[in-house]
């Protein structure tokens, strides 16, 4: 569940950045490859579960597949969190800088 | 157990490569300071200072959120030695034996991924440029 909850963040952000693009100011491609990179990363995992005798996503059990949803939304959260922290350390659109300079 | 560790580590030799690959391209002209191609990317191609940011963008992305997953399942600890599988040393064959087989797995298929990418962004560009050429 954590993969396929990345996933559609992954696609759902790739679909903003196609919407805003060429405007990069809001870093959204950046957004949407955090996201791609993490997903492939465990598509990796999944498919050692594979070749282990498990399955490719965790559904047989209903507190384990819960329990991924939850890491998964989790995740998501982290990596919009990491991606404001990087807008705002890049500050593209000079917002930050602006209002410093006029407070 | 400790699988991101392996793209952690690519992810901190791509970023020095690509903080030397960019200081290149300033000096040639080919980028300005805030990594913005100067050169056209039709004619040229996309720039490596680009590219490689695609890489960086997924590999740290990748290692922060797996980073959190490994700590949801109590496979990493904010205090030394961080790593769960280390107070057992009978479990750090099998970490070392993960990381060479998942690990560096999920570090391969994110660089061929982002290979193939920058292929068919190079393709997509220089087609773009045969297009406009053909209509003028």
């Amino acid at each position: 569940m954590t993969l396929v909850i990345t996933l559609l963040a992954a696609a759902i952000a790739t679909a903003f950045w196609y919407a805003k693009a060429p405007n990069s100011d809001m870093r959204l491609g950046t957004l949407a490859l955090m996201y791609w990179g993490a997903a492939l990363m465990w598509c990796v995992d999944g498919i050692h579960g594979l070749l282990e005798g498990e399955g490719f996503i965790e559904i047989a059990d209903a507190a384990a597949m819960l329990d991924d949803a939850i890491l998964g939304l989790v995740v998501v959260a982290v990596g919009l969190v990491a991606w404001v922290v990087y807008l705002v350390a890049k500050d593209p659109k000079r917002v930050l800088r602006k209002s410093l300079a006029n407070s | 157990m400790a699988c991101f560790l392996v793209s952690g580590g690519e992810a901190i030799v791509v970023t020095a490569v690509h903080k030397a690959v960019k200081k290149s391209e300033i000096e040639r002209g080919i980028v300005d300071e805030s990594g913005k191609q100067l050169t056209d990317p039709t004619q040229e191609g996309i720039c490596w200072t680009r590219k490689l940011s695609w890489l960086m963008n997924m590999l740290w992305g990748g290692v922060i959120l797996l980073a959190i997953e490994h700590m949801w399942h109590g496979e990493v600890v904010p205090f030394p030695p961080f790593l769960t599988a280390m107070y057992n040393p009978a479990d750090i064959p099998a970490m070392l034996g993960e990381m060479a087989t998942v690990g560096v797995a999920m570090a391969a298929l994110v660089t061929v991924t982002w290979f193939a990418v920058t292929l068919v962004a190079d393709a997509v560009v220089k087609r773009q440029s045969a297009t406009a050429a053909e209509k003028a």
